[in-house]
């Protein structure tokens, strides 16, 4: 056997999204030396799909905005759930993230006075998202891709080579997470076109691996999206938190077959699409929840207003949280009023001009156009949900985005949990990433100058090779592709969108069963870039998620933001209180209770009582929140 | 309604490879990476194969379809015959890997060698005021999903190893001009180094890679055809080389 690559660097960061971009420009100017681990090519992650926009309360367009406003809009469209100091920090801090990304060559769509223009999104009261047309996270990526660029330009200029001080580790997957004496020391892994294995010794380790997604068989995510970073924290013993909570994005294109899933972006929404079923009926005015209509309009008069006047009219109900529009969806289809591909229209042909249209939503028009034979200028689309983002991850200290038990383990963006409560907001996901993305930066570097180097032991290095050569010495065991599409359809039918008791049994015996399954995985063909080897690895990280969200589900007998229970259909202010904390035992996933943090004064006092009266128990509105 | 598709697919590697022909089902609406996918998990497990976002977003999925540079999750297996056989191989213009993935580091290099964005020092965050009007050319260019589709079908370096040294390519003459237009920008003479060091006068504008963007991106007209214009405007117009280093905000004509 040739010898082993080995790497060795001050801060290793696995994703190469704008999480883990921004990470890795804030430890480099922090003075670290950065390896950036990318599982595909450099600059196609998943961030790249993000349309909409960033949430920011800059205040460009409506400057009653500001951090509180946009605070309490994160904290009710994740019904409280939220941990208050990341949403707090998020809120804060966004609109300066947003402004140094133009530092480094973004170009955002303008206002008239030539400020950075901002667009209505579901659940923000004004209009918030900076955005560059319907691919702001391509600009996002694009940006910060070249903003690692620029750092490598600069150290080329003071050191022997540009990529002396960061470089990028492109198509490859860090297996495991390694420790010495409780902390962490580095990370083990394989080239994805040679099979090669990799050795990165590294005291710091920055988790941005991003979602879960591909554990569903309907969902807007790539092949990334296998809960690689949730996988690899639970198994070096960090927790994750409140894994019940899945977004399922409203809008996901319905038909053809091959392109089910495919996010339609919620701006189609927030430029004035409408949603009707099959009689015709813009359905969403039935679907307002008792906490929400004082801001949103109960008739079409005044939403269609809206559009023209927001200061003296309500939002259209099409704007309402994820959840609600999802859940919506969902029960006009099983009413039968949905089409026949088990959607329901979404038009914006009625509201724009076919060239408005072109220009605010392009890539729209250019997805149906050419995958679905769709004119969105003439015609409406066909839309359902989708599964699109977890909002529970790696439970972590808001400040420095430390992973909780492991030292030197780091994650930041949709890895991590907490900031998004039961349910993300259109928008807060891109500024989730570039304000912990930095913060995670900054706790890793501090971390390494207190700590210094972590030498990794040969035991820990012979363990993860045998791992990794396992299902190549296996001949004639399952299909690693059988088994996911097993897993997609378990957690598809039982773990989905609506959840009940039974069923949720059902899906923790059959996750545990393709599991013991899968530790009989063989691969055909050799190491060289052979996606049903790495099928099995990414299959084991999804069988640990399932089985962490399944298990966490069947515990909260209630329905909240993105977990519905058809055997528990209200919200319960009781269970508020409580986040599920998913650890792993090497056997299997344990879920435990733990209280939720709860509202500081000064950030309890920023709603209306009566509004708190009804996520809140009688107690802690007494209380007041905490000093 | 599903049928069988006629599928040959290039397998190999740097070493050696042969088209293989395979008989795959494929289904109403469905695009040539879906029946990729279904070879790869019903008949052939290790094939190699890049793609990311399956929408046209992330440009992984590039190779080339019938002999044209394509997205193939974008390309539809209804815009072919149904007795058509329909032949994947791998990006001409980059060593292979395996199958249909190719070296694209090339890319990566040459990305390293444009010089980054500058900008003002004067100018604070939140500061820069921009029309829409202006930002609207660069924008243009930033629609790029790398996906280097026009990189692969270039002649410059299509079927000549030895201008890649010197010739940075398409994708990367937009990435300049989109430095170039850029409003806030302060880095003086990104045409002139276009020309000097990242060969644009190797460009003969046969306007090969504007055809194949999957983007549909302007590159020559918008792009080359206007620096080269430039550059030779600066070359010999002492006035208007003298009016570039005045002013920034030069544009392009």
């Amino acid at each position: 056997m040739s010898e082993l690559e080995r790497h060795s660097y001050d801060v290793l960061v696995i994703g190469a999204g704008g999480a883990g971009l921004r990470a890795a420009v804030e430890a480099r100017e922090a003075g670290l030396r950065v390896a950036i681990i990318c599982k595909s090519l450099f600059g196609k992650a998943h961030t790249v799909m993000a349309e909409g926009g960033a949430a920011a309360s800059m205040g460009n367009v409506n400057d009653n905005d500001n951090w509180m406003v946009h605070f309490r809009d994160t904290m009710r469209g994740g019904k409280f759930l939220n941990h208050f100091r990341m949403a707090e920090l998020h809120a804060k801090e966004a609109p300066d993230r947003i402004w140094e990304l133009e530092t480094w060559g973004a170009l955002f769509d303008r206002t008239k006075e030539g400020k950075i223009s901002q667009r209505n999104f579901g659940g923000h009261e004004y209009p918030r998202l900076a955005h560059v047309g319907d691919r702001t996270g391509l600009e996002l990526i694009r940006t910060m891709q070249q903003k690692i660029v620029a750092l490598q330009q600069k150290d080329g200029k003071q050191y022997a080579s540009m990529e002396s001080n960061v470089k990028v580790f492109a198509e490859l997957t860090i297996t495991d997470i390694l420790k010495e004496n409780g902390k962490v020391s580095g990370a083990y892994g394989y080239w994805r076109e040679s099979g090669a294995e990799v050795l990165f010794e590294a005291p710091t380790v920055i988790i941005a691996t991003g979602g879960v997604g591909k554990t569903f068989k309907i969902t807007s995510n790539s092949w990334e999206g296998t809960g690689d970073g949730h996988a690899l924290a639970l198994k070096a013993g960090a927790n994750l938190v409140d894994m019940e909570f899945l977004q399922f994005h409203p809008t996901g294109m319905v038909w053809p077959p091959s392109v089910r899933g495919i996010l339609v972006t919620e701006s189609v929404r927030g430029e004035g699409g409408v949603l009707t079923n099959t009689a015709g009926e813009r359905f969403m005015f039935k679907y307002i929840p008792d906490v929400f209509k004082e801001i949103y309009a109960d008739n079409e008069a005044e939403a269609d207003r809206w559009y023209i006047d927001q200061d003296n009219n309500r939002r259209p109900p099409e704007l309402l949280p994820r959840d609600e529009v999802a859940r919506a969806i969902n029960s006009e289809v099983k009413a039968g009023r949905g089409t026949e591909h088990g959607g329901v229209f979404l038009d914006v042909s009625k509201r724009l001009s076919a060239e408005v249209i072109k220009k605010r939503l392009p890539s729209m028009w250019h997805q149906f156009y050419e995958l679905a034979g769709v004119d969105i200028t003439k015609e409406p689309m066909e839309v359902g949900p989708t599964c699109h983002y977890v909002m529970g991850g790696v439970e972590v200290e808001p400040d420095t985005a430390a992973a909780i038990g492991v030292p030197g383990l780091f994650a930041a963006g949709e890895v991590a949990g907490g900031m998004h409560g039961s349910n993300r907001l259109g928008g807060n996901s891109l500024t989730d990433l570039l304000v912990f993305g930095r913060r995670a930066g900054i706790g890793a570097a501090q971390y390494f100058k207190s700590n210094g180097k972590n030498p990794v032991s040969e035991a820990a290095i012979k363990a993860a090779a045998a791992k990794i050569q396992a299902p190549f010495d296996r001949e004639g065991g399952e299909n690693s592709y059988a088994l996911h599409a097993e897993l997609q359809e378990v957690a598809h039918n039982l773990v989905g969108i609506i959840r009940t008791a039974t069923e949720l049994e059902d899906a923790i015996a059959k996750i545990a069963e393709i599991r013991k399954r899968s530790a009989n995985v063989s691969v055909s063909g050799g190491r060289k870039f052979n996606p049903g080897f790495h099928l099995a690895f990414d299959l084991d990280n999804m069988l640990l998620v399932a089985e962490s969200t399944a298990k966490s589900a069947i515990l909260r007998e209630e329905s909240r933001g993105g977990h519905t229970r058809e055997d528990f259909p209200g919200m319960n202010n009781k269970w508020r209180q409580k986040n599920h904390i998913s650890s792993f035992d090497g056997v299997q996933v344990n879920v435990r209770e733990q209280a939720l943090p709860a509202l500081p004064k000064e950030l309890f006092d920023l709603f209306d009582v009566h509004e708190l009266e009804k996520y809140m128990t009688q107690e802690e509105i007494a209380k007041g929140g905490t000093n | 309604m599903a049928r069988m598709l006629k599928l040959r697919i290039w397998r190999g590697d740097s070493n050696d490879g042969a088209l293989q022909d395979v008989q795959v089902e494929v289904n109403e609406g469905e695009v040539v990476l879906d029946v990729i996918h279904r070879v790869q998990a019903t008949q052939m497990g290790d094939l190699a194969v890049r793609w990311n976002c399956k929408a046209g977003k992330c440009g992984s999925c590039s190779m080339e379809i019938n002999g044209k540079p394509r997205l193939a999750c974008m390309t539809q297996v209804a815009a072919y015959g149904e007795e058509e056989t329909i032949t994947v191989t791998p990006l001409r213009a980059f060593p292979v890997i395996k199958d249909l993935v190719t070296d694209v580091s090339f890319n990566y290099k040459k990305a390293m060698e444009i010089p980054a964005y500058a900008h003002p020092d004067e100018l604070a965050p939140g500061e820069a005021r921009m029309e829409q009007i202006d930002v609207e050319r660069s924008q243009e260019f930033r629609k790029c999903i790398e996906c280097f589709l026009c990189q692969d079908t270039c002649h410059v370096i299509r079927d000549h190893e030895e201008n890649k040294k010197s010739f940075a390519g398409p994708r990367f003459f937009i990435r300049i001009a989109e430095l170039d237009m850029h409003p806030l920008d302060t880095l003086r003479n990104r045409k002139k180094t276009a020309q000097e060091e990242h060969g644009l006068g190797m460009c003969n504008i046969t306007k090969c890679c504007t055809e194949v963007c999957p983007e549909h991106i302007r590159i020559t007209d918008n792009a080359i055809i206007p620096m080269k214009e430039r550059v030779v405007d600066i070359k010999y117009d002492p006035a208007r080389w003298l009016g570039s280093k005045i002013r920034k905000r030069e544009g392009i004509v």
